[in-house]
């Protein structure tokens, strides 16, 4: 590179700078959003929080109830992980390109993967309200499809990064194809398999509070209870006993992580 | 009385590129063969025609006694059990222990379910322990192999494609990626496997000396053709320049 062409590069970033300042100044300007300003409330919201979002005596008569149906919203997380795990280790085995059985299930398989996860787990959610109506079904059912998506995507790499060259020595010996996949590819690809999976019941957690309020199922519909109600000693409540569940489950799954791997 | 016939065998994966023209060789039983020549000669894909892990267009292979282009899934898989296979890249299932890569060899005798659930009968499992005693890393049979060194991988790599008990072993460039000392462990390893068990040996190579000190037959591939075939000392500095299109003191022969 000589000079000029150095100089011309400076030039390009100071350039780049400024286009960046300009659009971030013209969209606050149409929509009218004015920083400064939102920037003064905060103190008033923050006071707001501290004034009314506190967890009193009498909100903790709640707790039981609270815990209930959290604890609800726990297992159907994990039910729909699970189950979408079993489904998507087989999509993924026939998705992948070391493991596909033929180019039709494996064009297939990507197929259901990249829909399932391209249309997001809150449009899901209100689509299959419509059709299954306000039941756990419904909630257990969005977050089952999101996870297929992104499971089948996340093991179809596994197994394409970690088997192909054991997969081609045992084809070699005269191995079966269900031999094969049992001995050499569920092996090697357990670990990243499982941390997959926790991290899906992870996210799964975290969703299922969303989708909760969306479907009127579990921790999430407690939660627009009460907020509808302007009870929003038990809202805080609630939102607590969420971070609280979150960061345990987070760290029981970095735990076993630590321990599988 | 050949083992192995190769006629007139040809490959292209595109329509415009002919990886390999018209081949043409055969292997005595208990022969130790190699083959050498640039990369990009075809010699992986020479290798994996022989047990079609790669399909051929031309020609034919003739392995004793059976045409290997027109087998269905169920002869190929027979097929596949008397031949062994030991790759660059040693190819074990990194997280199982040696004694299950050993055992992964028997796969081809065994039903799926028998293989699915690893029902390995006594003697299978004493040939396993035998074969890893006579490579010398039987104390290693119980870690995991993402332990061990590359030449004791390659060694276990041996050991899987031995229990297949085959009558032919087909090595992808055992030793690039071994170091000087290991590469000639198992080169011995190799030659003894053709000289004590009678096994026929074809194996690729990069490094001309070693496979003029070893082999029986030398094969030089260029370009997907054979431009050379006869013994080691047959190999003048004339043959090897055609091999390789550069002239012998270009190259590093060690």
């Amino acid at each position: 590179m000589n000079e000029k062409a150095m100089r011309k590069s400076r030039w390009q970033t100071v350039i780049f700078l400024l286009i960046i300042i300009v659009l971030t100044y013209l969209s606050s300007a149409i929509t009218r959003f004015n920083f400064v300003e939102g920037m003064a409330t905060i103190p008033e919201a923050i006071g707001w929080i501290f004034s009314n979002l506190m967890v009193t005596q009498e909100s903790m008569d709640k707790l039981p109830k609270i815990l209930e149906k959290l604890a609800e919203t726990i297992f159907m997380s994990i039910a729909a992980t699970t189950i979408a795990a079993v489904i998507s280790l087989f999509l993924g085995l026939f998705g992948s390109k070391t493991t596909k059985v033929n180019n039709f299930l494996s064009v297939f398989a990507r197929f259901i993967a990249s829909v399932s996860r391209n249309i997001p787990v809150v449009a899901w959610s209100l689509v299959l309200l419509l059709s299954f109506g306000q039941n756990s079904v419904t909630g257990f059912l969005a977050l089952f499809i999101g996870t297929v998506g992104f499971l089948t995507r996340a093991f179809i790499e596994s197994i394409d990064e970690a088997s192909q060259s054991s997969v081609e020595a045992l084809t070699a010996t005269g191995a079966t194809y269900l031999q094969i996949v049992s001995k050499a590819v569920i092996p090697q690809c357990l670990p990243q398999i499982l941390s997959w999976v926790l991290f899906m019941v992870e996210t799964n957690i975290r969703n299922a509070t969303l989708v909760g309020i969306l479907t009127g199922t579990g921790i999430g519909y407690t939660f627009d209870v009460y907020y509808k109600m302007l009870n929003y000693n038990a809202v805080a409540l609630v939102t607590l006993c969420i971070v609280i569940t979150v960061i345990i489950v987070d760290l029981i799954s970095n735990y076993v992580r630590k321990v599988i791997l | 009385m050949s083992l192995l016939k190769i006629e007139g065998l040809g490959k292209s994966y595109t329509a415009d590129k002919q990886i390999l023209k018209n081949v043409n060789f055969e292997i005595k039983a208990g022969e130790f063969v190699s083959i050498i020549g640039p990369s990009g000669a075809g010699k992986s894909t020479m290798l994996r025609c022989i047990n079609r892990m790669v399909e051929f267009n031309e020609g034919k292979i003739i392995f004793n006694h059976q045409d290997v282009g027109s087998l269905n899934n169920k002869e190929l898989r027979k097929l596949r059990t008397n031949i062994g296979m030991v790759f660059q890249h040693y190819n074990l299932v990194p997280r199982l222990t040696v004694i299950e890569n050993v055992l992964h060899g028997r796969f081809g005798y065994k039903t799926t379910l028998q293989g699915v659930l690893g029902r390995y009968t006594e003697e299978e499992k004493e040939r396993a322990f035998y074969l890893l005693e006579k490579l010398g890393i039987h104390e290693h049979a119980y870690k995991r192999c993402d332990q061990l060194s590359g030449g004791q991988q390659q060694r276990v790599g041996i050991c899987r494609a031995l229990i297949q008990e085959p009558k032919l072993i087909l090595c992808d460039e055992p030793i690039a990626s071994l170091d000087p000392s290991s590469s000639k462990v198992i080169m011995d390893h190799l030659k003894s496997i053709s000289t004590e068990m009678g096994i026929t040996c074809l194996v690729n190579l990069h490094q001309v000396e070693v496979a003029q000190h070893y082999s029986d037959h030398i094969i030089g591939l260029n370009k997907g053709e054979v431009v050379f075939r006869g013994e080691g000392s047959e190999l003048s500095a004339e043959q090897i320049q055609k091999i390789y299109e550069t002239n012998t003191k270009d190259l590093i022969i060690e």
